[in-house]
């Protein structure tokens, strides 16, 4: 049996330690992040594409990567948000999750240098480009009760989207965890509430997110629920799954933070 | 529809069902609709873990981001409805003595834990080990577990987006009732995270009460 002052000292030592990895998680990532992307800074060579795919508004594409791909996303108007759910390969009941990503990273601001975690401690994808950086994690993509409220008449929507490629996949309902969604301006204001920034959004705005496993993503052009513009506005994306050179080790998105050396640690097992 | 008024004040000697849950241990009852579960944050300071199913069709499940986009905001609070990844309310709020939940943070694994706090904390008792274990009741498993609520866990998320489970704010004996809107499977984790202020850094019993619909 641990004594009552031994257990003090335990917990005394846990705080401390859950105090310094926040120091370092707010105060020294938060500095150390980089700038946004240049649109126009990242050409891709014509011999590293893989495959092309342009996802009219309302649709959805499902696209496999292997570890070391990387998937680019263009949002060519300016208008559209991309619902992300994605699974890996070679065992479906690992899969993105938001609240691992959140709180490893101490933020729920996805940005170039951050990463998204799936459920086993590992890296899913990291954002090694991003010329937004206004993404949301926590109100997820459109659903039919939110696009008839929004739009007064039934119409696509990325919940409805997410279980078509899931059951194209053999898989159901019970697959689809909780949505990331790029190009979607959302922050909270200091009560609580969601607040949709536009100004964040331009055209041509694109991401690159490189599989860090090997894993099946799908992609869902559909109206963010919390973009104020009535009707709906949103364009084409167009998809790249395109080669890269390995990670050095000094990648950015490997060191940022001491949680991230961890889960790529973790990750990089899965493939010795 | 059962409206928070509806319920009346509820007194703890004619409950239907009372249990108390040890610290770091998992629990599930079936709320019938109507029914209202009390959780007593009994010591204090205690992050109760929570999933709900519906009964007739498991794969409609509580769904966190349902929940927070249809009430336009980022905490749990008196009157939230708890909304299933099929757009319907499966439960509401409907008393509350702490003022603070959260939805957005999970819950503690050991491998999450292994990432954030360093690989020794890895073979420490987490939530999801709870889930996994209480759902395999229902024949649920690991792909079942989607963002959870987090009663009595003090998350708050400032406009920049950082993130930071921060010290508890519910006192001993701090309650909050959820009433059922259709036949839920209601799972807890008594949170046993030892790695972050959640708990204290210090994981106590909580107290579970149902009560039965009112009479009409």
């Amino acid at each position: 049996m641990i004594g009552a002052e031994t257990r003090r000292d335990i917990a005394e030592a846990n705080r401390r330690r859950y105090e310094e990895l926040r120091a370092a998680g707010q105060d020294a990532t938060t500095k150390s992040l980089p700038d946004r992307t240049a649109r126009d800074a990242v050409p891709i060579a014509a011999d590293a594409v893989i495959d092309t795919e342009d996802v009219p508004a309302g649709w959805y594409a499902t696209m496999r990567l292997r570890r070391g791909e990387v998937l680019r996303i263009i949002d060519t108007t300016g208008r559209s948000s991309v619902s992300m759910i994605g699974w890996r390969q070679e065992d479906t009941s690992e899969r993105i999750n938001c609240a691992d990503t959140i709180k490893v990273q101490w933020s729920a601001a996805l940005a170039k240098g951050r990463v998204i975690l799936s459920d086993m401690g590992r890296v899913f994808m990291s954002l090694v480009e991003d010329s937004c950086g206004a993404h949301d994690v926590l109100a997820g993509g459109s659903t039919p009760a939110s696009t008839l409220a929004a739009y007064g008449a039934p119409s696509r929507n990325t919940h409805e989207n997410f279980l078509a490629a899931a059951a194209k996949l053999g898989l159901g309902l019970r697959d689809i965890p909780p949505c990331l969604t790029l190009f979607a301006p959302v922050s909270l204001d200091t009560e609580g509430r969601f607040r949709w920034d536009a100004s964040r959004k331009r055209p041509g705005d694109l991401v690159d997110l490189r599989a860090e496993m090997n894993i099946v993503v799908v992609l869902s052009n559909c109206a963010h629920p919390l973009d104020p513009i009535r009707p709906a506005a949103s364009g084409p994306v167009t998809l790249i799954r395109h080669r890269a050179a390995v990670a050095d080790p000094e990648d950015l998105c490997r060191t940022l933070s001491q949680e991230v050396v961890r889960a790529f640690a973790f990750t990089d097992r899965l493939f010795v | 529809m059962i409206s928070p008024a509806a319920t009346p004040a509820l007194d703890m000697s004619n409950a239907a069902y009372a249990m108390d849950v040890p610290a770091e241990r998992p629990w599930s009852h079936i709320l019938r609709r109507g029914q209202t579960l009390r959780i007593i944050d009994s010591e204090g300071q205690q992050a109760v873990d929570a999933l709900l199913y519906c009964v007739d069709d498991p794969a409609e499940r509580y769904s966190a981001q349902d929940t927070l986009r249809v009430q336009g905001s980022a905490y749990i609070d008196l009157g939230t409805r708890l909304v299933s990844n099929r757009g319907r309310v499966m439960a509401r709020i409907t008393a509350d003595t702490c003022g603070r939940h959260d939805t957005s943070a999970g819950c503690c694994s050991c491998e999450s834990n292994a990432v954030r706090f360093g690989e020794a904390t890895k073979y420490q008792h987490a939530c999801r080990e709870n889930f996994i274990l209480e759902l395999s009741k229902y024949g649920l498993g690991k792909r079942d577990i989607v963002a959870n609520l987090n009663f009595f866990m003090n998350v708050p998320i400032d406009p920049a987006g950082h993130f930071t489970v921060v010290d508890g704010i519910s006192s001993p004996g701090n309650f909050v009732d959820i009433t059922a809107d259709v036949d839920v499977i209601f799972v807890i984790s008594n949170c046993p995270q030892i790695n972050n202020p959640c708990n204290d850094f210090n994981p106590t019993p909580i107290r579970v009460l149902v009560w039965d619909a009112p009479a009409v």
